[in-house]
Parts: C-alpha cells; structure tokens; sequence
C-alpha cells in the first residue's frame, strides 16, 4: 500500500512563479496581472474571456490547472474604509459610536463591487493560481459557470450565489445551499448586517417557529482601523532601522 | 400494470449515521438510490463573516470549531495566513511543537473517523478501542492549552506558550481505585514530552489491534470493497482533496509537495491507494495513523534537545509579559493596543493551505490594512466530497450511502462554516 514518495518537493519559488507567469503572458495576454506580495500570482479575467481562459488553463500541457481548489465570492463595497469617525456615542449597550459605513460615496466605480475568486491548483505541475472576475453590474452581479470546466466548483458556485447573490450563468442547478429554506438576502453582503434582519423563536400560542424581526441592535465592539505602517511598505523594507524610536505608526 | 414510481425518502438530519446534521433528499428505485440531495447549511455559524467584524487573533478560537475534530490544523490555515501578510516567520521550535500537534490532530481525527466509521457498518467494538487512545491525546491538548478540544494554542509568530515540563494528575478518588490512579498516573509522572514519547511507543501496536479487527474481516471487506469507487482522473475533477485523493490513487500532499513549517525535515511515507472504494481509503488512513506516529516520533527527539523561543519576539504581533507590563511604560502601551485594537495587517491577499486530516484546508485572506481580515474564505475539504456524494452513491444500496457518508469524513463545522 505505501508508495515512497521522493522528499525533493518542488516549491513555489520566485523563479518558478516567473516562469509560469510567462507562460500565461504568452498563452492567454488579455489576463491582467495584479500585484501581490505574498509570492502568490493573482490575474484578474476579463469577465467575457472566462470560460475561454478556464478552459486553457485547464487543458494547455504547460498550465495544466486540473484542480479547481476554491470559488468565493468577495464584495468590496467597504474596501479600504475604516470605522473610526464618531457620529454619537450609543445610549445602551457597549459600542461605541463609530459611523457604519454601507453607503457608496464615490470612490466605488461601478462594475467593481462583485467578484468571484478562483483558486486553481495544478497536481501535475505543483503550481497554483488565482483568478479574479469582476461582475459588470452591481445590480444584478453575473459571471459564467465553470462548473462544466471543474465539476467540483458547482457547490462552491452555489455558496456563492447564496452568499453574495452572484448569479452564475449555466449552472445546472443554482438553489440556495447554506441558508435557510426560505432565506431572503445575501447576508455576506457587506451592507447585510452581521445580527441579521429576522430571528426564529418558539411561539408556545402557535405552537410553532416563528420569524419575527431582530430584537438586538447590531454593535462594534472594536472600531476598524487602518494604520499605514512603514515597516510593511515595500519601498521602505530597505530603509535603516531606528532601534530606539517609538513606532509613530501605532498610534 | 400499476405504475411504479420511484420512491422519495428523507435522511435526517437527526440521523446517528449523518455524523452531524446532514440531510439527504433520497430518491430511490427499490433499494438502489437513483438520485441523492444533500442538504447542508443547519449548522451554518458564518465564521467567516464574524472574523470579518473581529481583530485578527480573536478569530483563532473560531477555527477550532470548523472541524472541530481537527482543530489545531485548522488554526495551523489561519495563523498561517496572517503570516505569509505580515511576512512572519515563527522560530524553529515553534515550528516543530506545530507539525508535533498537527500530527497528534491527524491521529484524533482519524481515530474518530475510524471509529465512526466502523460503528456505522456495525463494528462496535473499534469504536471504544479508538476512544480509549483519542482520551490520551485530549490530554495532550489539555495539558499543552488548558482545553480538550478547542485549543486555541497558534498564535501569528509562534504558539501561545511552551510545553508544560508536568502532565496534570489523576487526583484519588471515590470512582477509581487507588491502583487504577496510580497506573494512570505513572505515565503522568514527567512532562509532556515524555507522555508524548510513550504514547508513540504504545500506539502502533493499538494500530495492529484495530486492523486485526477490521482489515481481513469479511463483513468489513464486504461492506466496503468496490463501494464508492472514485478514478483518479474523475477525483481531480471533483476537487478532492486527501485521503479521498491518495484513495484513488494520486500521489498528492501537502506535507510533501508544498512543504509548509518543517515537514520537508520530517521523514515519512505517503500512502496511496489503487482501487478509489472506501476499503482503500480506509487502509490509506490506518497507514496515515502509523506515520503520523513517525513523525510525532521525530518531533519529540527534536523538541528534547532544542529548548528555545516557542513566540517571535516582536512587540507589534506579540503582547508583552505581565510582569514587563507592570513595570515598563512601552510595554503598557503595547499591551493596551494590541488588546483593544489588535495589529493592522498590510493590504493584500493570500492563500494558505495546510493538509488536514480529511484534505486541504484553505483560508483565503483579503486584507485592506485594516484590523480586521476584510474577507476570510475557508475552503474545507470535506464540502467538495459532500457536493460529490450524489455521484458517489448513485446506483448503490441505500445502506452503502451510510458507507460512503463515512469514508468521506464528514464533519459538519466545516461544509456549514
């Protein structure tokens, strides 16, 4: 039953990432790069070319992405938004009064609020990749399915859906699949709040469950805070370092 | 002629054979299941959306009940994460308490998939043997974190505190005889290495006990040869992950080829199996038992004879010492941020994966700067074999459902977050 296998692992090092990333710019130019740090690569699709790119990736000898590892869903209504500005402070309970966001103000152009991340893994090649789609509209956010690329990304399609309303288009069979039967919303949605809009409870005169609207307001125990600190800032990594200064950065 | 109709069968979710609250819509021909539905989501918590509202290090606790009978592997994923953002790197000895515990997971998860699993097809008596060597193991949880289960012991940079030089005792009582203590204690008496060390000893003639139970057993064999048989090829496609993996034959492993923390020190073998049905994912896993028991073995050799740092020392990640609190100024202010507000965590996006017992555990993390993670994804590997079971089970008996549901691992912490 046991099959040795070598201890010469190959891992993911910069010039292997630089020679896949070849590779794709020659297969497939319309993919475009996105800056990432953390030695992982990152492309974004254009949303029409997706099913093109699932497909040569999966199948071109030197991609080779036999593996969908992972589809979700993100929502960036509140990227790079803190919490930190005070309306009121609240009356009751213990959060503080920091101002939710949930309204666009700008910033947001439309067509890049929704999209779906694929995580792809190549078994042959021990190589892995990250797709980005943007849904063009916000309103009513749709992607194609690559369920008949990778049969194993149609329940993760379906959590998407559930989760963030993300239609995918030639799904076989897009029912909700974490939530409630008869759940209404997306609730990781960023402008669903985290306490929900119904709650269940038993009703001893009906003699049943019932839904009845949340009984608890929603509160922030700790604001969200964004600190820009110079010791992560790529440009300032070569930087001397002040061993006796205090990091102005944290506050 | 009368019309025959297939027939609609409900299955849980309060079902001792659904290992959870699983629900499957059954349509069935006779006893032959045409079509299965499985119903997940009744034990959806949202963990990710909660992390997404909490400082990093409070969502630790989190990941321990995704699978909550692989915890530690699960908070291995996440602290992982923040690491590769922050661009951590743990000293070395906590990098090997890591594989150590990660390992003792692995032998919990599978002792509890085997004995599950077993009692299922109706072999009882695996399910106590299991048991009684699971309750060593919780020990070592205890002892190392203070709980049995959910530990909450990684930290981003390290693990919480060093191992214990004593193992807690069994206190004399009215229940237990005094020589039943005695017995239980002499294996207490050092620390917990040292009981780590004797259970490695011990364990793999109780791995020799459970297969004489089960590997030549004819009612074992005929419950599960040729049950769920999966092709490699068809394995990829569903995105399977692990055992189910090896089972069919794929030589693929993280601990190998994606090597994180120390495992390309460690010394062990990959079982693989030849035929994708449940017998050979169950022998992948008994063979997975013994070499985590190897690498257990390796670790604690180590550990003996490396004392050192278990946290990196960095006051921006890492709260001080109480007693450094209570006398320096600094150290004040670094506690009082890092417990209100946490440490903010540079702006980008990673995937960690580590191989927990039943597959890749994923955790995607999107940050925007901020405190908080801006987006957490767990991908558990139990959800891509659920999504799968309809194909599994299609053309079986309705009892065979039972067989597969436990050759899969299921644990519902994970496919509901």
């Amino acid at each position: 039953m046991s099959a040795n296998l070598s201890n010469t692992a190959a891992v993911a090092t910069p010039t292997r990432l630089e020679a896949l990333a070849g590779v794709i710019a020659a297969a497939l130019p319309s993919l475009k790069a996105v800056e990432n740090h953390a030695g992982e690569l990152t492309y974004e699709v254009p949303a029409n070319d997706l099913l093109a790119v699932a497909q040569t990736l999966r199948d071109a000898p030197d991609l080779k992405f036999e593996m969908c590892m992972d589809v979700c869903g993100i929502d960036y209504l509140l990227h790079g938004r803190d919490e930190w500005n005070t309306q009121s402070a609240t009356s009751s309970g213990f959060s503080r009064g920091v101002a939710r966001g949930g309204q666009r103000q700008g910033g947001l152009p439309p067509g890049r609020r929704f999209a779906a991340v694929y995580h792809l893994l190549s078994i042959s090649l021990n190589q892995r990749l990250r797709m980005r789609v943007f849904c063009a509209d916000d309103d009513q956010p749709m992607v194609d399915s690559v369920s008949g690329i990778w049969a194993g990304a149609n329940w993760f399609e379906r959590e998407a859906f559930d989760l963030f309303g993300i239609l995918f288009k030639g799904h076989p069979d897009l029912r909700r699949l974490l939530t409630d039967y008869g759940f209404i919303g997306h609730p990781f949605r960023k402008d669903f709040p985290l306490s929900g809009h119904v709650e269940v409870r038993y009703d001893p005169e009906k003699g049943r469950v019932v839904y009845q609207p949340v009984t608890i307001d929603p509160r922030v125990l700790v604001p969200k805070v964004i600190r820009h600190d110079n010791r992560y800032d790529p440009q300032l990594t070569n930087a001397p370092v002040h061993t006796t200064s205090i990091a102005k950065s944290d506050g | 002629m009368a019309e025959i109709r297939n027939y609609t069968m409900n299955f849980g979710p309060q079902h001792p054979a659904a290992h959870g609250v699983l629900r499957l819509v059954l349509e069935l021909d006779g006893e032959v299941i045409q079509k299965a539905d499985p119903h997940v989501g009744l034990l959806h918590r949202a963990t990710e959306k909660l992390a997404e509202s909490k400082p990093y290090n409070q969502s630790i606790g989190y990941m321990d009940r995704l699978d909550y009978v692989s915890m530690m592997c699960n908070e291995h994923a996440y602290v992982m994460a923040i690491e590769k953002l922050l661009g951590l790197e743990p000293p070395l000895r906590a990098q090997y308490i890591r594989v150590m515990f990660d390992e003792v997971t692995r032998i919990l998860n599978h002792l509890m998939w085997l004995g599950a699993h077993a009692l299922d097809i109706g072999a009882m008596t695996v399910f106590l043997y299991c048991f009684r060597e699971r309750e060593d193991l919780m020990d070592c949880y205890e002892a190392v974190s203070g709980t049995r289960m959910h530990a909450t012991y990684y930290r981003p940079g390290g693990v919480y505190r060093d191992l214990p030089e004593t193992m807690p005792q069994y206190p004399y009582s009215q229940w237990r005889s005094k020589k039943e203590v005695d017995r239980l204690n002499s294996r207490r008496s050092g620390g917990l290495l040292d009981f780590i060390a004797d259970f490695t000893k011990r364990f793999p003639a109780n791995v020799d006990q459970y297969e004489t139970l089960l590997t030549d057993n004819r009612i074992w064999k005929q419950r599960t040869v040729n049950i769920g048989v999966v092709s490699p090829e068809r394995a990829m496609q569903l995105g399977f992950s692990g055992p189910m993996l090896r089972g069919s034959g794929v030589e693929w492993d993280l601990r190998k080829k994606q090597p994180y923390d120390i495992y390309d020190k460690m010394d062990f073998d990959i079982p693989v199996g030849m035929n994708g049905d449940c017998y050979d994912r169950y022998l992948v896993r008994v063979e997975e038992l013994r070499q985590s028991n190897r690498i257990i073995e390796q670790c604690v050799a180590w550990l003996k004879a490396n004392p050192g740092p278990v946290m990196i020392d960095d006051r921006k990640v890492r709260p001080p010492r109480r007693e450094e609190m209570k006398g320096d100024m600094e150290s004040l202010i670094h506690h009082f941020k890092l417990m209100t507000e946490g440490y903010c965590v540079p702006a980008g996006e990673v995937y960690a994966a580590v191989e927990a017992p039943k597959g890749e555990l994923g955790v995607y993390l999107v940050s925007d700067g901020a405190n908080k993670p801006y987006r957490l994804k767990v991908r558990p590997p139990g959800f891509a074999h659920l999504a799968s079971l309809d194909e599994m089970v299609r053309g079986h008996m309705l009892a065979d459902v039972v067989a597969v549901i436990g050759t899969q691992d299921i644990v519902f912490g994970e496919v509901d977050r």
